[in-house]
């Protein structure tokens, strides 16, 4: 009687050490730290990074006490803040432009925590501070930008070809030609076909013709615009120095940007609205005005800039201060090879660009020009070729010293410098650190406060059953903190009312049981066997219960956003680990106290 | 110990025509309040900018709103919160104003003119968002409508699920309507809270229909009525313990969570309050007017009797 089998009671026992485990990490707080990854794919964080930040940071008498590297990022934790800004600093100075060191936050627990994937709840930004964004792509801009790119493309097409047109413009979302008579029609519809055949150019009329985007055209368009969007935002929140930034698409349109720790949104918004952009400069390759440059004598038209070299040094070089051509004339930058074999990159520029660079290359043959990006108003020479030959077509390769990641890189650098589209930010939410702290401990106190509640009504009300249920009412609380830890789900305010709410909703399980059992003992069933019917009659209504409200916290699952989604997610989680709990685990300690025991008064 | 020790039955059935016209009185003041006066959405809803300031003394809110005035903000709200120190703007989206650098204008503003005040938190809801929260919202309600009733239809019987949606969305209706009624704020944490409140006070209608039906199967010969009653009354310990209970800990977010917490706690007491309610004295009366018997739901055992002899 009252039997409950030992394959039960390991389940509990694996599921409460399980949870133990995974829910210590939250206890151990956090200590500030420094993250340091590499800026660019081609800048590694490898062994000597290590030991050359460890040399410096010793130098300056910085001890950190503990370190991680996970292969691509490396942190050092610190024991004061102090120490954790000073060691920032060393650290910039010693790895340069080409590595991200950001300020973080990272658990204190042991490394064999960290090593089983043990770590603290993830909070989200109303929990820690920080700054989220919401963007929207203007995706009619974007459509607009290729239209006119098309445009551009024509024109110079038909003038190559010396056909006579009227004019070619964006008319209402597609490109229209006019042209004098029906003859040139014909033969621009001919030459349509052959040089731009992915192009769909149609007949309007007599001597029109028209251009529209297909369908599929307009998805790629949009895809494209909000892909580079994306890289673009990447590349300017490396900047910086965030330490777990998300950008997510969400949506077909819209992109979140999540910046934990910010506080200065300002500059946060400044950054990520911005358009970097590339200019085409000559360089200035007398070897005397360079030496002078570096001595501070930088000749009036000349601007001494940092090269980036190949393996993620800088070195200076003198450009002159025209402008030949801006980033604005290119339509693409892709990596490739050369026709030696040799990676290279390889840009396209738009009609404009083409001519200008036709014009620049003849005059400049033998002279070294350089690609300097600009960026928050700071310029780097990204790389600067000697030109061989005219270059004309718009179709630019620019190649060297460069591997394929460099490649990679540059055309991506080419490619993300701008925005493919402007961007509205159409939802901001901000939170300062200490109200991120001040939400912390409101949570914490309402659970602690309302559990506490529940405990000592409980337990004065049911006795030993009582105490029982508030057992496993803390074994719930203690698994669900375990599966958000394990989940790494974002904890949020909601998040923790959720938590607060699930315990509250839970004992209603435990109240069945218990009122069941009393009921059977009033209609006169004897101590073990009330309890046996006690249980199994509950556990129907239970699970009925249970699934109802699992309907309602799915729907908040699916249909939630923001603040919604995590209370939700909370919610779901808090009714699978509830049923558990207040099912088995009560029952294995009703069966502990009253198992293979007579009993003449159950303590209820 | 125990509160209810209760002999007799208490003939619930008896007063259903009281009870449901009292619901029925409610849920119309209720509809009443909500054409009249009209949910109080935050921001998330409305779209806007929303900020919070802090001041290490008590703020001067005339100082404030002329700040706003100055800037051309004059539709702007000052409002204290949580205490004098803390003060919430609200600022209205403007058509062909950049929302995205308003709260940074303001800020500096104000810090212009009171070098002590910090930024705590900024919300800035543009309004095509707004939008599909509302719709997201409905949504959410209309699924967690639906598919309760498809898995109370299919657990008990149509007549079970219809009351307890009837009750229910009553219970929606009227946390709805106290909202409207006192101008509290509607913000999307509630929207929440009453879907958990759905879901939550489901469960007190589907621990009564569980007790009618097993009374249907082991009271043989008892009246329609007299065996709601007793599945109330037997049930009824258990309804009042349990939300207790679980108001216990909704009380203790409502006095330590702060004024975050605090719309949500309170949409949580009224679902709690009138779900106890609607759930014992709306739903079981309307089973039984829809005409609930024991052949509705004893069908299986039945038969198996039957191949027994």
């Amino acid at each position: 009687m009252t039997k409950f089998p030992a394959w039960k009671y390991f389940i509990i026992l694996c599921a409460v050490v399980i949870g133990l485990l995974y829910t210590l990490p939250n206890f151990y707080g956090e200590v500030p730290a420094v993250q340091i990854s590499g800026s660019r794919s081609s800048v590694v964080v490898d062994s000597n990074t290590i030991s050359q930040v460890t040399a410096s940071l010793k130098a300056d008498n910085l001890n950190p006490i503990g370190e991680i590297f996970d292969g691509k990022t490396l942190k050092f934790k610190f024991a004061t803040t102090d120490n954790q800004l000073k060691a920032r600093d060393v650290i910039q100075q010693t790895l340069g432009d080409s590595y991200i060191v950001a300020l973080n936050l990272i658990s204190a627990s042991p490394d064999w925590l960290s090593s089983i994937n043990a770590n603290p709840m993830f909070l989200g930004l109303d929990l820690r501070g920080g700054v989220h964004f919401l963007l929207e792509v203007d995706m009619d801009a974007a459509v607009k930008k290729t239209l006119n790119k098309n445009v551009g493309d024509i024109r110079r097409d038909l003038r190559n070809n010396s056909i006579r047109y009227g004019s070619v413009t964006v008319d209402n979302g597609s490109v229209l030609i006019q042209l004098r008579d029906e003859a040139t029609t014909e033969l621009v519809m001919q030459q349509l076909n052959k040089d731009f055949p992915k192009m769909q150019a149609v007949r309007d009329g007599a001597t029109n013709i028209r251009i529209v985007l297909s369908a599929e055209e307009m998805q790629l368009i949009k895809e494209a615009a909000v892909k580079q969007n994306i890289l673009t935002l990447h590349n300017r929140v490396n900047e910086l120095g965030v330490a777990e930034p998300i950008i997510q698409q969400q949506g077909p349109d819209r992109i979140v940007v999540e910046l934990p720790g910010v506080q200065d949104t300002a500059h946060a918004k400044d950054i990520l609205g911005r358009t970097a952009t590339l200019e085409v400069r000559m360089v200035d390759d007398d070897a005397g005005a360079l030496s002078q440059a570096q001595g501070g004598n930088v000749p009036v038209n000349d601007q001494l800039l940092d090269e980036i070299n190949s393996d993620g040094s800088t070195s200076k070089i003198l450009v002159r201060n025209d402008v030949e051509l801006t980033g604005d004339n290119i339509n693409d930058a892709q990596a490739g090879f050369d026709e030696n074999g040799s990676p290279a990159v390889n840009i396209s520029l738009d009609s404009t660009g083409a001519a200008i660079f036709k014009q620049v290359t003849a005059d400049n043959i033998g002279k070294r020009m350089a690609m300097v990006l600009v960026d928050h108003g700071k310029s780097q020479v990204v790389t600067a070729p000697v030109i061989r030959t005219q270059i004309g077509g718009g179709q630019v390769q620019i190649s060297g010293a460069m591997s394929v990641q460099d490649a990679n890189d540059v055309s991506l650098l080419l490619r993300s410098g701008s925005l493919a589209a402007p961007m509205n930010i159409i939802e901001e939410r901000t939170v300062g650190p200490s109200l991120g702290q001040e939400n912390i401990n409101k949570g914490f106190h309402s659970v602690l406060w309302g559990f506490l509640a529940i405990a000592v009504f409980m337990c004065v009300y049911y006795l030993a059953f009582g105490v029982a249920s508030v057992v496993s009412l803390g074994v719930n609380l203690l698994l669900l903190v375990a599966l958000l830890s394990m989940l790494q789900a974002t904890l949020t305010l909601p998040g923790i009312a959720a938590i607060a709410l699930a315990l509250g909703m839970a004992i209603d399980s435990n109240v069945l049981i218990n009122e069941r059992i009393r009921e059977e003992l009033r209609n006169g069933q004897k101590p073990h066997a009330a309890i046996e019917s006690g249980y199994a009659h509950a556990w129907a209504t239970i699970l009925d219960s249970n699934v109802t409200t699992l309907i309602a916290g799915l729907a908040l699952l699916a249909f939630g956003s923001g603040p919604v989604k995590g209370f939700a997610v909370v919610h779901c989680l808090g009714i699978l680990t509830s049923m558990f709990s207040a099912v088995v685990v009560s029952r294995g300690i009703a069966a502990i106290l009253y198992a293979n025991k007579r009993i003449k008064k159950l303590h209820i | 110990m125990e509160f209810f020790k209760i002999k007799k039955d208490i003939p619930f059935m008896s007063y259903g025509k009281l009870t449901t016209s009292i619901s029925l009185l409610t849920f119309i003041l209720a509809i009443f309040f909500l054409i009249t006066r009209g949910l109080n959405l935050s921001v998330e809803f409305t779209g806007g900018t929303l900020m919070e300031v802090q001041y290490t003394q008590a703020a001067n809110l005339d100082q404030i709103r002329g700040d706003l005035d100055k800037m051309g903000l004059d539709q702007a709200t000052v409002q204290v919160y949580g205490s004098s120190k803390n003060i919430m703007l609200r600022l209205p989206n403007k058509q062909g104003t950049n929302s995205a650098t308003l709260s940074n204008n303001v800020f500096q503003h104000l810090k212009s003119t009171a070098p002590d005040v910090t930024l705590k938190s900024v919300e800035f809801i543009g309004p095509q968002v707004g939008r599909d929260l509302v719709n997201n919202g409905l949504m959410a309600i209309t699924f967690v409508c639906i598919g309760i009733m498809i898995y109370l239809a299919l657990r008990f019987e149509w007549r079970f699920a219809v009351s307890a949606i009837v009750a229910n969305m009553h219970d929606v209706v009227i946390i709805l309507g106290c909202f409207a009624a006192f101008q509290w704020e509607f913000s999307l944490t509630v929207l929440a809270a009453i879907l958990a409140v759905l879901g939550y006070s489901v469960n007190e209608s589907v621990v009564v229909f569980d007790r009618i039906r097993e009374n249907f199967r082991t009271i043989r010969g008892g009246t329609v009525p007299q065996i709601i009653n007793n599945a109330i009354t037997a049930t009824m310990s258990r309804t009042i313990i349990t939300h207790g209970c679980t108001e216990m800990m909704v009380l203790s977010m409502l006095f330590f969570g702060g004024p975050s917490l605090h719309y949500f706690a309170l949409a949580l007491t009224i679902g709690i309050l009138f779900g106890v309610y609607s759930s014992v004295l709306v739903a079981s009366p309307i089973v039984m007017w829809l005409g609930v018997s024991r052949e509705n739901l004893v069908k299986a055992p039945k038969r198996k009797d039957e191949a027994v002899v």
